[in-house]
Protein backbone atom coordinates (compact mmCIF):
# COMPACT_ATOMS: atom_id res chain seq x y z
CA UNK A 1 0.00 0.00 0.00
CA UNK A 2 2.94 2.38 0.77
CA UNK A 3 1.87 4.52 -2.55
CA UNK A 4 4.50 6.90 -3.85
CA UNK A 5 4.31 9.56 -1.89
CA UNK A 6 1.05 9.50 -0.42
CA UNK A 7 1.98 12.30 2.60
CA UNK A 8 4.35 15.13 2.36
CA UNK A 9 7.75 15.06 3.50
CA UNK A 10 10.78 12.73 2.76
CA UNK A 11 8.85 9.13 1.53
CA UNK A 12 12.11 8.44 -1.42
CA UNK A 13 14.29 6.06 -0.26
CA UNK A 14 14.31 4.92 3.64
CA UNK A 15 14.69 8.13 5.59
CA UNK A 16 17.89 8.69 6.62
CA UNK A 17 18.43 9.11 10.32
CA UNK A 18 18.13 12.85 11.41
CA UNK A 19 21.01 14.81 11.29
CA UNK A 20 22.52 13.13 8.72
CA UNK A 21 23.34 15.94 5.94
CA UNK A 22 21.11 15.74 2.55
CA UNK A 23 24.51 16.47 0.86
CA UNK A 24 28.36 15.66 2.59
CA UNK A 25 31.29 15.95 0.35
CA UNK A 26 34.94 15.29 1.92
CA UNK A 27 37.31 16.31 0.71
CA UNK A 28 35.96 16.42 -2.37
CA UNK A 29 38.30 16.97 -5.68
CA UNK A 30 38.21 16.50 -9.18
CA UNK A 31 40.59 17.03 -11.50
CA UNK A 32 41.34 16.36 -15.64
CA UNK A 33 44.79 15.24 -16.37
CA UNK A 34 46.71 17.85 -14.70
CA UNK A 35 43.97 20.74 -15.02
CA UNK A 36 42.13 20.43 -11.22
CA UNK A 37 38.80 22.10 -11.57
CA UNK A 38 38.46 22.24 -7.35
CA UNK A 39 39.78 20.48 -4.95
CA UNK A 40 39.71 19.61 -0.61
CA UNK A 41 36.00 20.48 -1.00
CA UNK A 42 34.24 19.88 2.29
CA UNK A 43 30.48 20.74 2.31
CA UNK A 44 27.40 19.51 4.33
CA UNK A 45 24.19 20.58 3.08
CA UNK A 46 21.52 19.47 5.47
CA UNK A 47 18.12 18.77 4.81
CA UNK A 48 15.73 21.89 3.47
CA UNK A 49 18.79 24.22 2.99
CA UNK A 50 19.23 25.49 -0.18
CA UNK A 51 22.66 26.33 -1.58
CA UNK A 52 23.36 28.35 -4.89
CA UNK A 53 26.75 27.52 -6.39
CA UNK A 54 28.07 30.33 -8.61
CA UNK A 55 31.45 30.77 -10.43
CA UNK A 56 32.37 31.47 -13.81
CA UNK A 57 31.96 28.68 -17.38
CA UNK A 58 34.42 26.18 -16.47
CA UNK A 59 34.80 26.21 -13.39
CA UNK A 60 33.41 23.25 -12.75
CA UNK A 61 29.79 23.96 -11.69
CA UNK A 62 28.39 21.15 -13.82
CA UNK A 63 31.03 18.60 -12.79
CA UNK A 64 29.99 19.23 -9.48
CA UNK A 65 26.23 17.88 -10.43
CA UNK A 66 27.29 15.39 -12.20
CA UNK A 67 30.05 14.07 -9.15
CA UNK A 68 26.69 14.38 -7.10
CA UNK A 69 24.82 12.16 -9.72
CA UNK A 70 26.69 9.43 -9.71
CA UNK A 71 28.41 10.30 -13.39
CA UNK A 72 31.30 11.62 -12.74
CA UNK A 73 34.01 9.89 -10.33
CA UNK A 74 35.81 12.02 -7.69
CA UNK A 75 39.12 12.44 -8.37
CA UNK A 76 39.66 12.63 -4.84
CA UNK A 77 37.20 12.50 -1.57
CA UNK A 78 34.01 11.58 -1.14
CA UNK A 79 30.22 12.34 -1.75
CA UNK A 80 27.37 11.47 0.03
CA UNK A 81 23.92 11.68 -0.44
CA UNK A 82 21.20 11.27 2.42
CA UNK A 83 24.22 9.25 4.30
CA UNK A 84 25.01 7.14 1.39
CA UNK A 85 27.59 6.89 -0.91
CA UNK A 86 26.56 8.24 -4.29
CA UNK A 87 25.43 6.41 -7.20
CA UNK A 88 23.50 6.45 -10.64
CA UNK A 89 19.99 6.78 -10.98
CA UNK A 90 19.34 7.04 -7.06
CA UNK A 91 15.86 8.23 -5.74
CA UNK A 92 17.32 10.38 -3.13
CA UNK A 93 18.12 12.80 -6.21
CA UNK A 94 15.57 15.04 -8.11
CA UNK A 95 17.58 16.67 -11.15
CA UNK A 96 16.49 20.09 -12.85
CA UNK A 97 17.94 20.62 -16.30
CA UNK A 98 17.86 23.74 -18.11
CA UNK A 99 15.06 24.68 -20.10
CA UNK A 100 14.77 23.29 -24.16
CA UNK A 101 12.84 22.29 -26.48
CA UNK A 102 10.55 19.24 -26.16
CA UNK A 103 10.13 16.60 -28.89
CA UNK A 104 6.80 18.19 -30.59
CA UNK A 105 5.14 14.82 -31.50
CA UNK A 106 6.20 13.13 -28.35
CA UNK A 107 2.85 11.81 -27.37
CA UNK A 108 3.28 13.17 -24.02
CA UNK A 109 0.57 15.92 -21.26
CA UNK A 110 1.90 17.79 -18.69
CA UNK A 111 0.39 15.15 -16.00
CA UNK A 112 2.42 11.89 -18.06
CA UNK A 113 5.68 14.27 -18.16
CA UNK A 114 5.53 14.51 -14.36
CA UNK A 115 4.66 10.91 -13.65
CA UNK A 116 7.66 10.09 -15.68
CA UNK A 117 9.48 11.62 -12.46
CA UNK A 118 8.15 8.93 -10.02
CA UNK A 119 8.61 5.89 -12.25
CA UNK A 120 9.83 6.87 -15.66
CA UNK A 121 13.19 4.82 -14.56
CA UNK A 122 11.04 1.60 -14.48
CA UNK A 123 11.31 -1.27 -17.11
CA UNK A 124 7.88 -2.20 -18.66
CA UNK A 125 4.78 -0.39 -19.55
CA UNK A 126 3.57 2.69 -17.43
CA UNK A 127 0.55 1.46 -16.31
CA UNK A 128 -2.57 3.48 -14.78
CA UNK A 129 -2.05 3.77 -10.80
CA UNK A 130 -4.23 5.92 -8.54
CA UNK A 131 -1.55 6.24 -6.31
CA UNK A 132 0.80 8.00 -9.02
CA UNK A 133 -2.12 9.74 -10.20
CA UNK A 134 -2.72 11.44 -6.63
CA UNK A 135 0.95 12.32 -6.37
CA UNK A 136 0.91 13.75 -9.67
CA UNK A 137 -1.80 15.76 -9.20
CA UNK A 138 -0.44 16.66 -5.62
CA UNK A 139 2.68 17.90 -7.44
CA UNK A 140 0.88 19.92 -10.07
CA UNK A 141 -1.62 21.71 -8.15
CA UNK A 142 2.06 22.77 -6.16
CA UNK A 143 3.87 24.03 -8.70
CA UNK A 144 0.46 26.00 -10.37
CA UNK A 145 0.06 23.58 -13.53
CA UNK A 146 -3.10 22.20 -12.57
CA UNK A 147 -4.46 24.62 -15.08
CA UNK A 148 -2.70 23.13 -18.39
CA UNK A 149 -2.53 19.27 -16.69
CA UNK A 150 -3.88 17.63 -19.84
CA UNK A 151 -2.01 20.00 -22.48
CA UNK A 152 0.75 18.70 -24.88
CA UNK A 153 4.06 19.44 -22.97
CA UNK A 154 5.37 20.54 -26.44
CA UNK A 155 2.78 23.31 -26.76
CA UNK A 156 3.56 24.58 -23.44
CA UNK A 157 5.91 27.67 -23.21
CA UNK A 158 9.05 27.67 -21.98
CA UNK A 159 8.11 28.80 -18.39
CA UNK A 160 5.37 26.40 -18.20
CA UNK A 161 7.28 23.43 -18.93
CA UNK A 162 10.18 24.54 -16.47
CA UNK A 163 7.55 24.59 -14.00
CA UNK A 164 6.75 20.90 -15.16
CA UNK A 165 10.78 19.86 -14.47
CA UNK A 166 10.47 21.19 -11.11
CA UNK A 167 7.51 19.29 -10.71
CA UNK A 168 9.46 16.25 -12.40
CA UNK A 169 12.39 16.49 -9.93
CA UNK A 170 10.33 16.53 -6.55
CA UNK A 171 7.39 14.45 -7.62
CA UNK A 172 9.62 11.26 -6.14
CA UNK A 173 10.15 13.30 -3.05
CA UNK A 174 13.97 13.09 -3.07
CA UNK A 175 16.38 14.30 -0.16
CA UNK A 176 18.23 16.50 -2.80
CA UNK A 177 17.04 18.76 -5.78
CA UNK A 178 20.05 19.82 -7.80
CA UNK A 179 18.88 22.42 -10.29
CA UNK A 180 21.27 22.75 -13.27
CA UNK A 181 21.00 26.15 -14.21
CA UNK A 182 17.18 26.26 -14.88
CA UNK A 183 17.12 29.44 -15.14
CA UNK A 184 18.71 30.20 -18.25
CA UNK A 185 17.08 30.80 -21.52
CA UNK A 186 13.69 32.30 -18.92
CA UNK A 187 12.24 35.71 -18.85
CA UNK A 188 12.96 37.71 -15.63
CA UNK A 189 9.03 36.88 -14.58
CA UNK A 190 9.78 33.25 -14.83
CA UNK A 191 13.03 32.93 -13.56
CA UNK A 192 11.83 34.36 -9.88
CA UNK A 193 8.58 32.19 -10.74
CA UNK A 194 10.93 29.10 -10.99
CA UNK A 195 13.11 29.98 -8.21
CA UNK A 196 10.48 30.62 -5.68
CA UNK A 197 9.04 27.48 -7.09
CA UNK A 198 12.54 25.44 -5.99
CA UNK A 199 11.86 27.41 -2.70
CA UNK A 200 8.38 26.74 -1.55
CA UNK A 201 9.39 22.86 -3.14
CA UNK A 202 12.29 22.31 -0.19
CA UNK A 203 10.20 24.34 2.47
CA UNK A 204 7.24 21.69 1.99
CA UNK A 205 9.41 18.16 1.25
CA UNK A 206 12.67 19.27 3.13
CA UNK A 207 14.49 18.70 0.57
CA UNK A 208 17.89 20.21 0.02
CA UNK A 209 18.40 22.40 -2.77
CA UNK A 210 21.61 22.87 -4.73
CA UNK A 211 20.88 25.23 -7.14
CA UNK A 212 23.98 26.07 -10.12
CA UNK A 213 23.30 29.02 -11.51
CA UNK A 214 25.55 31.92 -13.56
CA UNK A 215 23.52 34.64 -11.72
CA UNK A 216 22.53 34.92 -8.39
CA UNK A 217 20.14 37.33 -8.19
CA UNK A 218 17.25 35.49 -8.94
CA UNK A 219 18.27 32.77 -6.30
CA UNK A 220 19.61 35.65 -2.99
CA UNK A 221 16.12 35.92 -1.45
CA UNK A 222 16.51 31.68 -0.93
CA UNK A 223 20.01 31.24 -0.88
CA UNK A 224 21.22 29.93 3.02
CA UNK A 225 24.58 29.81 1.70
CA UNK A 226 26.41 30.25 -1.80
CA UNK A 227 29.05 27.94 -2.48
CA UNK A 228 31.52 30.05 -5.33
CA UNK A 229 34.38 27.95 -7.56
CA UNK A 230 36.79 29.99 -9.26
CA UNK A 231 40.26 29.90 -10.44
CA UNK A 232 40.13 26.39 -8.95
CA UNK A 233 39.20 27.35 -5.43
CA UNK A 234 36.30 28.00 -3.65
CA UNK A 235 34.46 29.77 -0.92
CA UNK A 236 31.51 28.57 1.02
CA UNK A 237 28.94 30.86 3.19
CA UNK A 238 26.50 33.13 3.82
CA UNK A 239 25.30 35.47 0.19
CA UNK A 240 26.30 38.78 2.39
CA UNK A 241 29.86 36.90 3.03
CA UNK A 242 30.98 35.51 -0.07
CA UNK A 243 29.26 37.92 -2.27
CA UNK A 244 31.62 40.73 -1.08
CA UNK A 245 33.96 42.49 -3.07
CA UNK A 246 36.92 41.74 -0.54
CA UNK A 247 36.01 37.72 -0.64
CA UNK A 248 35.96 37.67 -4.40
CA UNK A 249 39.30 39.51 -4.83
CA UNK A 250 40.78 36.80 -3.16
CA UNK A 251 39.20 34.00 -4.94
CA UNK A 252 39.82 35.36 -8.13
CA UNK A 253 43.37 36.35 -7.25
CA UNK A 254 42.26 39.85 -9.01
CA UNK A 255 40.25 42.61 -8.27
CA UNK A 256 36.78 42.22 -8.60
CA UNK A 257 34.20 44.98 -6.96
CA UNK A 258 30.49 43.51 -5.41
CA UNK A 259 27.89 46.01 -5.98
CA UNK A 260 24.75 45.94 -4.10
CA UNK A 261 21.80 47.99 -5.67
CA UNK A 262 18.11 47.91 -5.20
CA UNK A 263 18.37 44.33 -3.29
CA UNK A 264 20.19 42.88 -6.27
CA UNK A 265 24.14 41.79 -6.58
CA UNK A 266 26.15 43.04 -9.32
CA UNK A 267 29.71 41.52 -9.75
CA UNK A 268 32.28 43.62 -11.80
CA UNK A 269 35.38 43.23 -12.73
CA UNK A 270 36.90 41.53 -15.87
CA UNK A 271 37.48 37.85 -14.46
CA UNK A 272 34.37 37.83 -11.93
CA UNK A 273 31.63 38.38 -15.20
CA UNK A 274 30.60 34.88 -15.39
CA UNK A 275 29.79 34.53 -18.78
CA UNK A 276 32.63 36.42 -19.80
CA UNK A 277 34.37 34.22 -22.79
CA UNK A 278 37.47 35.62 -22.70
CA UNK A 279 38.24 35.51 -18.86
CA UNK A 280 36.98 31.93 -18.26
CA UNK A 281 38.95 29.95 -15.47
CA UNK A 282 39.75 27.03 -16.56
CA UNK B 1 -12.29 3.23 -68.53
CA UNK B 2 -11.25 -0.05 -70.22
CA UNK B 3 -7.98 0.61 -68.94
CA UNK B 4 -9.34 0.43 -64.89
CA UNK B 5 -11.37 -2.11 -66.26
CA UNK B 6 -8.89 -4.40 -66.70
CA UNK B 7 -7.28 -3.20 -63.30
CA UNK B 8 -10.59 -3.71 -60.67
CA UNK B 9 -12.22 -7.16 -61.27
CA UNK B 10 -13.72 -8.27 -57.72
CA UNK B 11 -16.01 -10.76 -59.60
CA UNK B 12 -14.17 -13.60 -57.95
CA UNK B 13 -13.91 -12.00 -54.52
CA UNK B 14 -15.07 -14.56 -51.91
CA UNK B 15 -12.59 -16.85 -53.73
CA UNK B 16 -9.41 -15.04 -53.86
CA UNK B 17 -10.27 -13.99 -50.04
CA UNK B 18 -9.06 -17.43 -48.93
CA UNK B 19 -6.09 -17.54 -51.25
CA UNK B 20 -5.22 -14.12 -48.94
CA UNK B 21 -5.53 -15.53 -45.71
CA UNK B 22 -1.66 -14.98 -45.06
CA UNK B 23 -1.68 -11.70 -46.27
CA UNK B 24 -4.25 -10.77 -44.47
CA UNK B 25 -2.90 -11.82 -41.16
CA UNK B 26 0.39 -10.54 -41.99
CA UNK B 27 -1.64 -7.02 -42.83
CA UNK B 28 -2.59 -7.49 -39.05
CA UNK B 29 0.83 -8.39 -37.79
CA UNK B 30 2.64 -5.35 -39.58
CA UNK B 31 -0.14 -3.07 -38.14
CA UNK B 32 0.48 -3.74 -34.68
CA UNK B 33 4.29 -3.55 -35.00
CA UNK B 34 4.74 -0.76 -37.36
CA UNK B 35 1.74 0.94 -35.54
CA UNK B 36 3.56 0.73 -32.06
CA UNK B 37 7.21 1.20 -33.09
CA UNK B 38 6.09 4.28 -35.19
CA UNK B 39 5.19 6.13 -32.20
CA UNK B 40 8.87 6.08 -31.36
CA UNK B 41 10.37 6.56 -34.72
CA UNK B 42 8.32 10.46 -34.76
CA UNK B 43 9.16 11.10 -31.46
CA UNK B 44 12.84 10.27 -31.73
CA UNK B 45 12.65 11.90 -35.06
CA UNK B 46 13.89 8.55 -36.91
CA UNK B 47 12.06 8.34 -40.15
CA UNK B 48 15.01 8.70 -42.27
CA UNK B 49 16.79 6.00 -40.20
CA UNK B 50 13.77 4.45 -41.17
CA UNK B 51 14.07 4.98 -44.85
CA UNK B 52 17.63 4.06 -44.63
CA UNK B 53 17.17 0.70 -43.13
CA UNK B 54 14.84 -0.47 -45.16
CA UNK B 55 17.29 0.06 -48.31
CA UNK B 56 19.77 -1.82 -46.37
CA UNK B 57 16.97 -4.45 -45.62
CA UNK B 58 16.02 -4.65 -49.52
CA UNK B 59 19.47 -5.11 -50.48
CA UNK B 60 20.08 -8.37 -48.28
CA UNK B 61 16.79 -9.65 -49.54
CA UNK B 62 18.36 -9.22 -52.94
CA UNK B 63 21.47 -10.57 -52.00
CA UNK B 64 19.25 -13.43 -50.54
CA UNK B 65 17.01 -13.65 -54.02
CA UNK B 66 20.46 -13.62 -56.00
CA UNK B 67 22.27 -16.88 -53.85
CA UNK B 68 18.76 -19.09 -53.36
CA UNK B 69 18.42 -18.66 -49.57
CA UNK B 70 15.39 -17.37 -47.81
CA UNK B 71 14.34 -13.35 -48.19
CA UNK B 72 13.08 -13.53 -45.15
CA UNK B 73 16.72 -13.92 -43.77
CA UNK B 74 17.87 -12.34 -46.09
CA UNK B 75 16.25 -9.28 -45.18
CA UNK B 76 16.63 -9.57 -41.71
CA UNK B 77 20.09 -10.08 -41.85
CA UNK B 78 20.61 -6.21 -44.16
CA UNK B 79 17.95 -4.50 -41.18
CA UNK B 80 20.25 -5.79 -38.81
CA UNK B 81 23.12 -5.07 -39.80
CA UNK B 82 21.96 -1.30 -40.94
CA UNK B 83 20.48 -1.05 -37.52
CA UNK B 84 24.21 -1.90 -35.78
CA UNK B 85 25.99 0.98 -38.34
CA UNK B 86 23.55 3.17 -37.75
CA UNK B 87 24.31 2.57 -33.51
CA UNK B 88 27.60 2.59 -34.13
CA UNK B 89 28.25 5.70 -36.53
CA UNK B 90 25.85 8.16 -34.29
CA UNK B 91 24.20 7.70 -31.10
CA UNK B 92 22.30 11.12 -31.52
CA UNK B 93 19.75 11.62 -34.69
CA UNK B 94 21.80 14.30 -35.57
CA UNK B 95 24.60 12.45 -36.36
CA UNK B 96 22.04 9.60 -37.65
CA UNK B 97 21.68 12.04 -40.59
CA UNK B 98 24.64 11.88 -42.24
CA UNK B 99 24.98 8.38 -41.21
CA UNK B 100 21.78 7.15 -43.27
CA UNK B 101 22.77 9.23 -46.14
CA UNK B 102 26.05 7.70 -46.62
CA UNK B 103 24.63 4.06 -46.24
CA UNK B 104 21.62 4.63 -47.70
CA UNK B 105 22.38 4.72 -51.18
CA UNK B 106 24.95 2.41 -50.98
CA UNK B 107 22.35 -0.77 -49.91
CA UNK B 108 20.01 0.59 -52.69
CA UNK B 109 23.13 0.34 -55.35
CA UNK B 110 23.88 -3.29 -53.97
CA UNK B 111 20.51 -4.07 -53.78
CA UNK B 112 20.26 -3.24 -57.58
CA UNK B 113 23.03 -5.21 -58.28
CA UNK B 114 21.95 -8.09 -56.74
CA UNK B 115 18.60 -7.96 -58.62
CA UNK B 116 20.25 -7.21 -62.21
CA UNK B 117 22.06 -10.28 -61.73
CA UNK B 118 19.47 -12.98 -60.45
CA UNK B 119 17.36 -14.36 -63.17
CA UNK B 120 14.43 -15.68 -61.71
CA UNK B 121 11.19 -14.14 -61.55
CA UNK B 122 10.49 -10.69 -61.99
CA UNK B 123 7.83 -10.30 -59.99
CA UNK B 124 10.30 -11.42 -57.08
CA UNK B 125 12.58 -8.41 -57.66
CA UNK B 126 9.93 -6.00 -58.19
CA UNK B 127 8.37 -7.20 -54.74
CA UNK B 128 11.54 -6.52 -52.75
CA UNK B 129 10.74 -3.06 -53.33
CA UNK B 130 7.43 -1.68 -54.03
CA UNK B 131 5.63 -4.73 -52.04
CA UNK B 132 3.82 -8.48 -52.69
CA UNK B 133 1.01 -8.51 -54.88
CA UNK B 134 -0.86 -10.58 -52.59
CA UNK B 135 0.47 -14.03 -51.48
CA UNK B 136 2.15 -14.39 -48.89
CA UNK B 137 3.31 -17.99 -48.23
CA UNK B 138 3.12 -20.50 -44.71
CA UNK B 139 6.36 -20.62 -43.86
CA UNK B 140 6.75 -16.29 -44.51
CA UNK B 141 3.68 -15.80 -42.12
CA UNK B 142 5.37 -17.81 -39.55
CA UNK B 143 8.65 -15.99 -39.61
CA UNK B 144 7.24 -12.33 -39.60
CA UNK B 145 5.02 -14.13 -36.35
CA UNK B 146 7.91 -15.05 -34.88
CA UNK B 147 9.69 -11.02 -35.65
CA UNK B 148 6.51 -9.55 -34.17
CA UNK B 149 6.63 -11.74 -30.99
CA UNK B 150 10.19 -10.30 -30.55
CA UNK B 151 9.53 -6.67 -31.58
CA UNK B 152 6.20 -6.59 -29.13
CA UNK B 153 7.85 -8.24 -26.03
CA UNK B 154 10.90 -5.96 -26.56
CA UNK B 155 8.97 -2.48 -26.48
CA UNK B 156 7.09 -4.05 -23.94
CA UNK B 157 9.91 -4.28 -22.05
CA UNK B 158 11.67 -0.57 -23.32
CA UNK B 159 8.61 1.05 -23.31
CA UNK B 160 8.76 3.43 -20.04
CA UNK B 161 12.08 4.19 -20.16
CA UNK B 162 12.38 4.47 -23.53
CA UNK B 163 9.80 7.40 -23.14
CA UNK B 164 11.70 8.53 -20.62
CA UNK B 165 14.96 9.11 -22.70
CA UNK B 166 13.18 10.41 -25.75
CA UNK B 167 11.60 13.27 -23.82
CA UNK B 168 15.07 14.19 -22.10
CA UNK B 169 18.02 11.94 -22.00
CA UNK B 170 19.60 13.74 -19.30
CA UNK B 171 17.02 13.92 -16.93
CA UNK B 172 16.48 10.05 -17.93
CA UNK B 173 20.15 9.53 -17.53
CA UNK B 174 19.95 11.31 -14.09
CA UNK B 175 17.09 8.81 -12.53
CA UNK B 176 19.27 5.91 -13.71
CA UNK B 177 18.04 5.43 -17.13
CA UNK B 178 20.57 3.75 -19.17
CA UNK B 179 20.39 5.50 -21.93
CA UNK B 180 23.56 4.76 -23.53
CA UNK B 181 21.55 1.68 -24.00
CA UNK B 182 18.20 1.77 -24.96
CA UNK B 183 18.99 3.85 -28.36
CA UNK B 184 21.00 0.85 -30.02
CA UNK B 185 18.43 -1.13 -28.46
CA UNK B 186 15.78 0.61 -30.24
CA UNK B 187 17.66 0.79 -33.05
CA UNK B 188 17.89 -3.01 -33.20
CA UNK B 189 14.29 -3.30 -32.28
CA UNK B 190 13.20 -0.38 -35.10
CA UNK B 191 15.13 -2.97 -37.95
CA UNK B 192 13.33 -6.13 -37.18
CA UNK B 193 10.16 -4.38 -37.65
CA UNK B 194 11.37 -2.53 -41.09
CA UNK B 195 12.27 -6.24 -41.92
CA UNK B 196 8.97 -7.68 -41.72
CA UNK B 197 7.66 -4.45 -43.66
CA UNK B 198 9.72 -4.74 -46.13
CA UNK B 199 8.31 -8.28 -47.09
CA UNK B 200 5.25 -7.16 -47.67
CA UNK B 201 5.01 -3.41 -48.82
CA UNK B 202 8.30 -3.04 -49.90
CA UNK B 203 11.57 -1.48 -48.89
CA UNK B 204 10.51 2.02 -50.80
CA UNK B 205 7.10 2.18 -48.85
CA UNK B 206 8.09 1.14 -45.36
CA UNK B 207 7.35 4.71 -44.40
CA UNK B 208 3.66 4.37 -44.81
CA UNK B 209 3.39 1.41 -41.95
CA UNK B 210 6.29 2.85 -39.53
CA UNK B 211 5.86 6.91 -40.12
CA UNK B 212 2.39 7.57 -41.26
CA UNK B 213 0.25 6.01 -38.96
CA UNK B 214 2.55 7.60 -35.77
CA UNK B 215 2.45 10.79 -37.15
CA UNK B 216 -1.43 10.78 -38.14
CA UNK B 217 -1.75 9.56 -34.03
CA UNK B 218 -0.15 12.47 -32.69
CA UNK B 219 -1.91 14.78 -34.58
CA UNK B 220 -5.32 14.40 -33.23
CA UNK B 221 -3.69 13.10 -29.60
CA UNK B 222 -1.30 13.76 -26.81
CA UNK B 223 -2.37 10.58 -24.76
CA UNK B 224 0.97 8.18 -24.00
CA UNK B 225 -2.10 5.72 -24.30
CA UNK B 226 -4.40 6.84 -27.04
CA UNK B 227 -1.41 7.77 -29.29
CA UNK B 228 -0.48 4.18 -29.95
CA UNK B 229 -3.77 2.84 -29.79
CA UNK B 230 -5.09 5.20 -32.76
CA UNK B 231 -1.14 4.41 -34.37
CA UNK B 232 -2.17 0.53 -34.56
CA UNK B 233 -5.76 1.16 -35.64
CA UNK B 234 -4.45 3.58 -38.49
CA UNK B 235 -1.59 1.30 -39.48
CA UNK B 236 -3.53 -1.92 -39.39
CA UNK B 237 -6.39 -0.37 -41.31
CA UNK B 238 -4.20 0.59 -43.84
CA UNK B 239 -2.42 -2.68 -44.08
CA UNK B 240 -5.57 -4.89 -44.27
CA UNK B 241 -7.59 -2.00 -46.07
CA UNK B 242 -4.92 -1.99 -48.28
CA UNK B 243 -4.79 -5.91 -49.00
CA UNK B 244 -9.02 -6.01 -49.47
CA UNK B 245 -8.68 -3.54 -51.95
CA UNK B 246 -5.55 -4.77 -53.71
CA UNK B 247 -7.42 -8.49 -53.95
CA UNK B 248 -9.79 -7.40 -56.76
CA UNK B 249 -6.64 -5.94 -58.71
CA UNK B 250 -3.55 -6.58 -60.50
CA UNK B 251 -1.76 -4.34 -58.97
CA UNK B 252 0.42 -5.22 -55.97
CA UNK B 253 -0.83 -3.64 -52.22
CA UNK B 254 1.71 -1.10 -51.71
CA UNK B 255 -0.35 1.75 -53.46
CA UNK B 256 -3.38 1.28 -51.36
CA UNK B 257 -1.81 1.01 -48.58
CA UNK B 258 0.32 3.99 -49.08
CA UNK B 259 -3.16 5.58 -50.54
CA UNK B 260 -5.12 4.97 -47.43
CA UNK B 261 -2.34 5.20 -44.90
CA UNK B 262 -1.94 8.94 -46.37
CA UNK B 263 -5.50 9.56 -46.53
CA UNK B 264 -5.94 8.88 -42.84
CA UNK B 265 -3.16 10.98 -41.89
CA UNK B 266 -4.72 14.47 -43.79
CA UNK B 267 -8.04 13.72 -41.92
CA UNK B 268 -5.71 13.49 -38.94
CA UNK B 269 -4.38 16.80 -39.41
CA UNK B 270 -7.52 18.07 -41.07
CA UNK B 271 -9.41 17.18 -37.53
CA UNK B 272 -6.27 18.80 -35.77
CA UNK B 273 -7.17 22.12 -37.85
CA UNK B 274 -10.86 22.25 -36.90
CA UNK B 275 -10.37 20.87 -33.63
CA UNK B 276 -7.45 23.54 -32.43
CA UNK B 277 -8.31 27.42 -33.25
CA UNK B 278 -5.55 29.59 -33.02
CA UNK B 279 -5.83 30.10 -29.03
CA UNK B 280 -2.66 28.27 -27.67
CA UNK B 281 -0.41 28.74 -30.02
CA UNK B 282 2.61 26.26 -30.25
CA UNK B 283 4.85 27.98 -27.90
CA UNK B 284 8.74 28.57 -29.40
CA UNK B 285 10.88 25.19 -28.70
CA UNK B 286 13.57 27.64 -26.72
CA UNK B 287 12.27 31.07 -25.70
CA UNK B 288 14.25 34.40 -26.13
CA UNK B 289 16.60 34.64 -23.32
CA UNK B 290 16.10 38.02 -21.53
CA UNK B 291 18.95 40.58 -20.95
CA UNK B 292 20.03 40.65 -17.71
CA UNK B 293 22.01 43.59 -17.44
CA UNK B 294 22.40 43.61 -13.97
CA UNK B 295 24.04 40.44 -13.68
CA UNK B 296 26.91 41.55 -15.72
Amino acid sequence: MSAPSTHRGRAGGAAPPSGTPALRLRGAGLAFGARALWSGLDLDVAPGEFVAVLGANGAGKSSLLKAVLGQQRLSAGAVEVAGRPVRRGSRDVGYVPQQKGVPVDLPLRARDFVRLGLDGHRWGLPLPSRAARAAVDRVLADVGATAYSDEPVGRLSGGEQQRLRVAQAVVGDPALLLCDEPLLSLDLHHQRAVSALVDASRRRTGAAVLFVTHDVNPVLPYADRVLYLAAGRFRVGPPEEVMTSATLSELYGSPVEVLRSGGRVLVAGAAATPDHPHEEVS
Amino acid sequence: MDALSGVFDFSDYGALLSLVRNTLWAGLLLGLVGGLVGVFVVSRDLPFAVHGISELSFAGGAAALLVGVDVVTGSLVGSLLAATLFGVLGARARDHNSAVGVLMPFGLGLGVLFLSLYEGRASNKFGLLTGQVVAVADVQLAALAGIAVVVLAALAVLWRPLLFASLDADVAQARGVPVGLLAPAFTLVLGLAVAMSVQVVGALLVLALLVTPAAAAVRVSSSPVVVPLLSVAFATTSMVGGTLVALGTTIPISPFVTTISFLIYLVCRLVARLRRPADRPAAPAVPSPAPEPATR
